[in-house]
């Protein structure tokens, strides 16, 4: 199969590797670019472990096409925090039980950091709807509500601390 | 009398600081959550190749000839493999090895395993597998298991007449003359569809062939040790060439819990092309390889005294237990043992069929056994209740067990929180005001379940320690636990970090645990029956206190002082009669390893001989060491112009003997009520002509979170005299409980009762409507 040299931009990184023109981005993701935190976990798009945040954006990877994706910056699993620190969503995800065998984790902390960019203080509901696209069998849900909660509380604290340090500079 | 209060030694807590029942993050987290923890798919090696498994179109066929020459020669193609290299019939029960990683001689479900190849990259896989040639002549199927089981030739494999797997006649006391006895009897037939595990991560096999001609296996699997033995046999080599290694698992369920066919076909391929292959699995496949919950009936009937005692219980249940043996005996004995050990009832007949059919075969699945009778069970218990105008609630209170107590099938119960249980839902979820008070449409119901914490008996009938572990500490002071228990999510490697932590009186920090590696870790019989927290816990307490022993020897004669006076807390060994007498752990294992000249030590765990159940035929399933108990309330509303069920609370208890760490407690009894509620309302797989019609999670759908309402659970302590610390199981026990739950809930809205799983908006309408018509011809009930 002829391949292409293609680059993308992921986690910040400008990327190249050679793949066909029609490589899933999930596929390039796991086998050419060793990001394996991103998971396919069906055949349909109907599952959401393989979710990556195209420009800001969930999208599922396993019906993108990677080429198709070249002028964009895509954020997997691996890049919503620097290297050796952890996101408050995967602090929470941690804590309060967000992961049970964590083959879903990596979708829905790609769908909970969207939805915590766009509004970080989410209700119940918004988080529900927000998490819709992704299965999760273990939990039952609850705990990642709690894991979104976790995130949220700890956004609230730096956003107070900020306003602090802004009050007292001027 | 022994109840939880009067606990021995083995269930108390060490100290006031105890990190026993506080809640902990789990120990592989930071791995799960930065996406950098690796799953048997993330894993790849040079050289490594694609492999793939064609599978039968038929759903009963004989192979009369396969020809794969022309994929042998597509170039890419490095090994072409069908039944013929590796023709050892195998199974998870000794009594059912019956299967083949690829079939033998004829395909006996649409799906079977045919022939496997192993290819540079995945299309020239997919065009390999195109090119094998398979000359089936087709046979007359059985898709029914009550047709199937009068089959009177042609049979799915010819040594089980009338397709029939196993069947088992169990009587305890008199169930008919206390049946006659009864004030109240009712009778009726339940039906379950099937359901299938669906964990997030379908099955994946890496095999390496190593050049010292050793074979290295990574398997998402729930129980290593089988996958060693099984590939042992069939690639005729000894255990001690291979070596299992389980990375991440992403769910079982029970999936897991026997050799998939993938596992050893990877094996063999590996074998024969010298080199590593993998095989993952498609979603499709993954539904096709099953192994879950089989279609049930159950015909049952129970009779109530005026006073609401169960006066006898006769259970019929056939179960469609597809194409292979697979777990099929063991779960239809499991419904047995425990339909009615839950109650205090001493008249039970039970007759269980198990049956093939040409479909994939059914297994272990969440619950193993229990879920669908106790859907019957509790269904009719409800209606009886109605029948003899006692509160649902009620009727259970007045059959309880006293523990500690025999039930009359032999299952030694050790500790009972149900009573508990019980009382707890009932107050938090405001029972007494809503039973039969709520406006029409909306409703409560009530149910109870058990299950066990592993079963007493391995599969293959032995005195084998179940689990074993092993500890070594060298002069840095960091204990490595070494285990061959199965962390698939549930969480076992924090909680047998955290008794060692505990036993030893460290922080969980100073453990490094090295799990399920078979050339490594030490037998342990899986992640299965909800077994580990009760055996590979109860071996952590006895490897760490076998340690802490040898330390305190070193520590007493260097402190001049006894080591019986000794104790083990906040990182520091004291004297219990002289606290200015201490030494830091540190020093104590460099003072321990100078006197004893290295600290290791071993603990194993088998369940005691009076906990192993009765002496007649299939009186080894069901006995557990010790039982776990549910109830719960769900509150729901119908919508009677769609059939609509909306569940807008679940309101669980479960006794898990003591919560060693309530997080992931609290995580698994709230997962168990999830995959009952999945069950319930919306989970089926639809078979026609043997092909599923459903193969996907578009079509098999389980709970998202717009289907999941808000689910309360509550911890229930009973603290089990022989559980480490009192634990008992967490992660099965209160699945079964939700589906009859729901069910006595819609009866509380509607008045009508439904007697077929899932409970559809269909089959609400039409018992609807068969209702009015019902009222309408002048015979129509109450509510």
């Amino acid at each position: 199969m002829t391949k292409e040299l293609l680059q993308l931009k992921v986690n910040g990184e400008l990327r190249e590797f050679a793949a066909p023109a029609h490589k899933l981005l999930l596929d390039v993701l796991r086998e050419d670019l060793d990001l394996t935190g991103t998971k396919r976990g069906c055949d349909d798009s109907s599952c959401g472990a393989c979710a990556v945040l195209v420009d800001g954006v969930p999208m599922l990877a396993c019906v993108a096409i990677a080429s198709c994706c070249q002028d964009s910056e895509i954020t997997t699993v691996e890049g919503i925090a620097p290297p050796g620190t952890l996101d408050p969503l995967q602090q929470g995800w941690a804590q309060e039980g967000g992961s049970q065998c964590g083959f879903c984790t990596s979708g829905f902390l790609i769908s909970a950091k969207a939805l915590l960019d766009r509004n970080p203080d989410p209700t119940l509901d918004e988080i529900r709807d927000a998490l819709s696209s992704n299965f999760c069998r273990c939990t039952g849900y609850m705990q990642i509500y709690e894991s979104v909660r976790f995130a949220i509380e700890r956004g609230k604290e730096k956003r107070a601390a900020e306003c602090a340090m802004a009050g007292k500079r001027t | 009398m022994r109840d939880g209060r009067e606990a021995d030694m083995s269930t108390k807590l060490m100290s006031a600081d105890s990190i026993i029942g506080k809640s902990m993050a789990m120990t592989d987290a930071p791995l799960k959550v930065t996406g950098l923890g690796k799953y048997t798919d993330d894993l790849s090696v040079r050289g490594m190749l694609y492999g793939m498994v064609l599978h039968s179109p038929h759903a009963h066929a004989r192979i009369r000839a396969i020809r794969t020459a022309r994929a042998e020669a597509l170039p890419g193609v490095k090994a072409v493999i069908t039944g013929a290299d590796a023709p050892t019939p195998y199974g998870v029960l000794p009594i059912g090895h019956d299967e083949c990683c690829l079939t033998v001689d004829k395909v006996r479900y649409v799906g079977d395993n045919v022939a496997a190849v192993a290819a540079t990259s995945r299309e020239i896989a997919v065009e390999a597998l195109r090119l094998i040639e398979v000359d089936y002549e087709v046979l007359p199927a059985w898709f029914d298991p009550l047709e199937s089981m009068k089959a009177e030739s042609g049979w799915i494999h010819e040594t089980k007449p009338n397709n029939i797997e196993k069947e088992y006649h169990h009587e305890f006391g008199n169930p008919e003359a206390a049946l006659a006895a009864a004030a109240f009897v009712r009778e009726d037939r339940y039906y379950a569809g099937e359901v299938n595990h669906a964990a997030m991560e379908p099955h994946s096999t890496l095999a390496i062939w190593e050049p010292d001609n050793r074979l290295t296996v990574y398997s998402s699997t729930q129980v290593p040790y089988y996958l060693h033995r099984t590939l042992a046999e069939v690639c005729e080599m000894p255990m001690s060439q291979i070596r299992v290694i389980k990375p991440l698992v992403g769910g079982g369920f029970g999936g897991k819990s026997e050799v998939i066919p993938l596992e050893i076909t990877a094996g063999v391929l590996a074998k024969k092309a010298r080199q590593p292959v993998k095989i993952t699995y498609t979603r499709e496949e993954v539904f096709y390889a099953h192994r879950g919950r089989p279609i049930t009936y159950v015909d049952l009937k129970m009779g109530l005294s005026r006073e609401g005692k169960i006066e006898g219980v006769v259970a019929r249940v056939v179960q469609d237990g597809g194409a292979y043996c697979g777990y099929g005996p063991v779960t239809v004995l499991y419904s047995g043992a425990l339909l009615g050990a839950i109650y205090d009832i001493s008249n039970v007949r039970y007759d269980g069929y198990r049956v093939l059919t040409n479909k994939p075969a059914c297994g272990a699945m969440r619950g193993h056994g229990t879920v669908n009778v106790r859907f019957a069970f509790e269904s009719l218990l409800d209606d009886l209740a109605h029948d003899a105008g006692i509160d649902p609630v009620e009727v259970r209170r007045r059959n309880l067990l006293r523990a500690p107590c025999m039930t009359v099938n032999g299952l030694r119960v050790t500790s009972y929180g149900l009573p508990e249980c019980i009382e707890k839902v009932v107050e938090r979820s405001g029972w007494n005001e809503k039973s039969g008070k709520l406006p029409y449409g909306r409703g409560v119901g009530f149910a109870c379940s058990h299950y066990v914490s592993g079963a007493a008996n391995p599969v293959v009938r032995s005195n084998m320690p179940h689990t074993t572990v092993h500890l070594k500490i060298d002069r840095d002071a960091t204990v490595t636990l070494f285990t061959g228990a199965s962390e698939i999510g549930q969480g076992s490697d924090t909680m047998q970090v955290q008794i060692v932590a505990e036993t030893l009186g460290v922080r969980m920090e100073r453990i490094k645990i090295v799990a399920a590696d078979t050339d490594r870790t030490p037998v342990d019989l899986g992640s299965y029956s909800s077994r580990v927290t009760f055996m590979a816990g109860n071996a952590c307490i006895a490897a760490a206190k076998n340690m802490r022993e040898q330390i305190y020897t070193a520590v007493a004669k260097r402190l001049g002082c006894e080591a019986a006076e000794l104790e083990s807390r906040g990182e520091e060994i004291v004297s219990a009669k002289n606290p200015a007498l201490k030494m830091s752990f540190d020093a104590a294992v460099v003072a321990a390893i100078d006197f004893h000249g290295a600290l290791v030590a071993s603990g194993a765990y088998t369940p005691p001989e009076e906990s192993r159940g009765g002496k007649f035929k299939g009186a080894g399933v069901g006995p557990s060491p010790s039982y776990s108990y549910s109830a719960q309330v769900i509150e729901v509303s119908v919508d009677t112009e769609t059939g609509h069920v909306q569940v807008h609370r679940i309101v669980a208890a479960h006794d898990c003997g003591r919560a060693l760490n309530p997080m992931t407690v609290e995580g698994q009894v709230i997962g168990s009520v999830y995959m009952g509620l999945g069950q319930a309302l919306q989970e089926e797989m639809v078979w026609r002509g043997g092909r599923l019609m459903n193969p996907t999670f578009l079509d098999y759908r389980i709970p998202a979170t717009l289907d999941t309402p808000q689910i309360d659970c509550i911890i229930v302590e009973s603290i089990d005299p022989e559980g480490p610390f009192g634990a008992k199981e967490a992660g099965e026990g209160s699945l079964a409980a939700t589906i009859p739950a729901v069910a006595n809930a819609i009866y509380d809205a509607v008045g009508v009762r439904i007697t077929s799983l899932p409970i559809t908006p269909e089959k609400i309408l039409a018992a609807l409507q068969a209702k009015k018509k019902l009222a309408s011809s002048g015979n129509g009930g109450a509510r």
